[in-house]
């Protein structure tokens, strides 16, 4: 039998994410958003990160993403450690790893069109800007998105159509790892489900294969979505498993009251 | 009902477009007649003529003539290169250098920050206009000194501005994105920092042409910018005050080129504000 020891997309470990306090120095109100968080994602999977507000999981993509500093621990991308990157060398990292944030309409230039911002990454990373603009425009009707949309502003289109443009934008530089922040979280329920078909349908497609790491609250929707999801609270993961074992058999007390809550 | 809020709309966007149309042009000739003033003098401004001193207006001079026989409207005409040059200049070094260093300090914050705002600080805490006239006293008199005075004075202004709209923007999440798309810092800052934030600096420096113009007439009326023979309004008024009870039109005819242009200016820049603001756009 031929076993494929596969590599993980994203490998973090021991993850350790502090706000200095006062001045950046004051240890008494320093605090630990992210407590030593480790976890592997593999090609093509999906995995959810569930947890309250507050309990890090905002502070754990952007230490992933390098916006902001690990106090401890690393974040290694396709073999290749990223913790400590910085300048251009941050800047090739971001064609392997993108991003869909939560409020589609602030994540856009409010004085550029959807198809400038869409094709900004291809531009930066040495397309023309015709051929950016050509390209863009094929990435919004692969994102279920009328090219007449191109030359829009972000406030001229509804969240869902801003959110779609958001994936093209994000899946421009063809990634290996797309990070969803609460990417559904400010959409009707509705628009929510057509978003995440979409990713759904997108991610199973061979030549878009990607992996995505989803941050939610919302444990019906990663349920629906995920492969795997891990309970965060507190900063730390309490609970990690297939998500309909952890709705039907939460082990951990918090996991069941975020249950409970929902039910 | 709803018909009705439209139709209103539409309206007031059609008035501030036909102020702005009506403005911009009153400006642009103010300009035009600043940049060809010596070709539109209808006699040499500098020309003295003492057998007709201090004449009335009449056909031949309508402005009447000084009291060395230089004829006023002449020099009214080429008063407008020294004043509107000078003053769109300075206006122009301001906001950019306030820009520049409010951008700066509001997106790399911590130390620098603290130290460029507190020397702000200092600037702002002296009185305007006694303080150019200190430093205008100290460099000399010249329009040249005059305008690094006010320049010195009014930066600490933009700088704010530009400061507050720029934390105010920075934590908007299309910074992340243009970042994750692999912008470098400059470029996310000229591509879209500045195109966000540039809108009310524009509408101060336009509502401050206005301002630095008597600003700038005021040092030179109290003879410390432009010093005569060189024709400047602020000057020139200045220069005939002693007069003022018997040839009146010396000194009225630049003090009313004064109020027309800083007029002018003042209700252009109040028409961009309201261009730009975007609830009368929509």
């Amino acid at each position: 039998m031929n076993v494929i020891k596969m590599e993980p997309v994203l490998r973090v470990e021991n993850l350790t994410g502090i706000y200095k306090g006062k001045n950046g120095r004051d240890p008494k109100t320093a605090f630990t958003a992210v407590d030593h968080v480790s976890f592997e994602l593999m090609p093509g999977e999906c995995l959810g990160i569930i947890g309250e507000s507050g309990s890090g999981k905002s502070t754990l993509v952007n230490m992933i993403i390098r916006l902001l500093d690990a106090a401890e621990g690393s974040v290694i991308l396709d073999g290749e450690d990223i913790t400590t990157a910085r300048g251009k060398e941050l800047r090739k990292i971001y064609r392997k790893m993108q991003m869909v944030f939560q409020s589609p309409q602030e994540s856009f230039d409010p004085r550029r069109t959807l198809s400038d911002g869409i094709g900004e990454g291809l531009r930066n990373s040495g397309m023309s800007g015709r051929e950016a603009k050509e390209e863009s425009i094929r990435l919004m009707k692969l994102c279920g998105l009328d090219p007449e949309l191109a030359g829009c502003y972000p406030h001229e289109v509804s969240g869902g159509q801003c959110q779609r443009a958001a994936i093209a934008r994000a899946l421009a530089v063809k990634p290996k790892l797309l990070i969803c922040d609460e990417a559904t979280s400010a959409l009707d329920v509705t628009i929510q489900k057509e978003i995440i078909e979409l990713l759904d349908e997108l991610r199973s497609r061979e030549k878009e294969g990607f992996s995505i790491l989803f941050i939610c609250h919302d444990i019906a929707l990663v349920q629906q979505f995920c492969d795997r999801v891990l309970v965060l609270y507190k900063g730390r993961i309490v609970e990690e498993g297939c998500p309909d074992d952890i709705i039907n058999d939460p082990k951990d007390e918090y996991t069941k009251r975020l249950i409970a809550g929902v039910l | 009902m709803k018909e009705y809020t439209i139709r209103t709309q539409k309206i007031k966007k059609n008035t501030v477009k036909l102020r702005l149309i009506i403005f911009g042009s009153l400006a642009v000739i103010l300009l035009l007649c600043s940049v060809f003033s010596e070709h539109l003098t209808p006699y040499d401004p500098y020309l003295q003529d003492l057998s007709c001193a201090k004449a009335p207006p009449s056909a031949a001079h309508w402005f009447g003539t000084d009291r060395y026989g230089r004829d006023m409207l002449s020099r009214v005409i080429a008063g407008s290169r020294a004043s509107i040059y000078s003053t769109l200049l300075l206006v122009l070094i301001i906001t950019v250098i306030g820009t520049c260093v409010g951008v700066f300090c509001g997106w790399y914050g911590r130390w620098i920050d603290t130290v460029l705002m507190r020397i702000s600080d200092m600037f702002l805490a002296f009185p305007g206009l006694v303080f150019a006239l200190a430093v205008a006293g100290v460099l000399g008199g010249g329009l040249q000194n005059a305008i690094i005075a006010l320049t010195a004075i009014s930066w600490p202004k933009y700088a704010r501005i530009a400061r507050s709209q720029t934390l105010a923007q920075k934590e908007m999440t299309y910074f992340k994105a243009a970042r994750l798309s692999g912008s470098s810092t400059l470029k996310i800052i000229i591509r879209h920092l500045l195109p966000n934030i540039i809108g009310p600096i524009l509408v101060t420096s336009m509502l401050d042409i206005g301002t630095m113009m008597m600003e700038l007439a005021g040092l030179s009326f109290l003879g410390l910018g432009a010093k005569p023979p060189t024709a400047e309004w602020g000057s020139m008024m200045s220069d005939a005050r002693s007069l003022l009870t018997t040839v009146p039109w010396v000194t009225l005819s630049p003090g009313i080129a004064i109020f027309i242009s800083v007029m002018i200016f003042n209700l252009l820049g109040d028409t961009i504000r309201d261009y730009a603001d975007p609830k009368s756009r929509r």
